[in-house]
């Protein structure tokens, strides 16, 4: 049925989750850095979906896994934005190697 | 083959976003870029067959994730602001890494996945996923349900006492 192999996906998923690697390590503003990871965390989602539809096609464990990963990272989402707004409104900055009032 | 179309088209909106995304100087402009690269990856649930998932990712992610991130955007950033330069060093750092991260898992779909699988087709209904969330038997995922909705509950709370005045 399917004409397309799970490498396919794989390495979409794989491109995907790198480039956010990139972001992740080259960017200074917090929220690019949270948008990164939202990266990482949608591949590796893409990856748990495909596992399932080619390996355990009977099965929905992989899709409940990708399911319960998207209610966590909207959760932990929210929860970074709220201390991102919170960090912005105290020292007007949320560039991260600005954010170092704590650190001495 | 029109099935391959559409995978070849979705794949490339997700290759040439998520890149753009991470290099784009405008922050508003990046996140948009995520914007298309979630909407492409709902495309490749519903090629798999996931239709359930195809809708939570496009409410949750795209309709909700998204308006957050362009709120907090708009919040904490002024028209025409744009990303400040990084040294070359640490741009080169990240490269290295991502690329080299890159190669080892390319090389390891292209000569270990390529033996496994067949696709088998078997699209789960909405009955099935509505039975397996609701239910303590194998397979069945009541307990991860309601651990799900206490995070988010404590996430409420704790995003009540981040915002709060004091």
């Amino acid at each position: 049925m399917s004409n397309i192999p799970l490498a396919g996906y794989l390495i979409v998923s794989a491109i995907m989750f790198f480039a956010g690697v990139y972001g992740f390590l080259s960017r200074r503003n917090m929220l690019t850095i949270l948008m990164s990871l939202e990266l990482m965390l949608n591949a590796a989602d893409i990856n748990f979906v495909a596992f399932n539809k080619f390996l355990y096609p009977g099965q929905m464990d992989g899709a409940f896994f990708a399911m319960f990963a998207i209610g966590v990272s909207a959760a932990e989402t929210a929860i970074a934005i709220a201390i991102i707004i919170n960090i912005y409104r105290n020292i007007k900055n949320i560039y991260v190697d600005e954010v170092n009032k704590m650190k001495y | 083959m029109a099935e391959q179309i559409i995978f070849y088209v979705l794949a490339i909106v997700i290759v040439v976003f998520s890149i753009l995304s991470v290099s784009s100087k405008r922050i508003l402009r990046s996140a948009t870029y995520l914007l298309f690269v979630l909407l492409a990856t709902a495309g490749l649930y519903l090629l798999m067959g996931y239709q359930f998932l195809f809708g939570v990712q496009i409410s949750v992610y795209a309709g909700g994730i998204m308006v957050l991130y362009i709120f907090s955007i708009l919040l904490t950033s002024h028209a025409g602001d744009k990303a400040k330069s990084v040294s070359w060093k640490r741009l080169l750092l990240a490269g290295i890494a991502a690329i080299a991260g890159l190669a080892v898992c390319g090389h390891i779909i292209f000569h270990n996945v390529y033996k496994v699988v067949e696709a088998v087709a078997a699209e789960p209904t909405m009955q099935e996923i509505g039975k397996a969330m609701m239910g303590t038997e194998k397979n069945q995922y009541l307990l991860p349900f309601e651990a799900i909705s206490v995070l988010l509950l404590a996430c409420i709370i704790g995003g009540i006492m981040i915002a709060r005045k004091r």
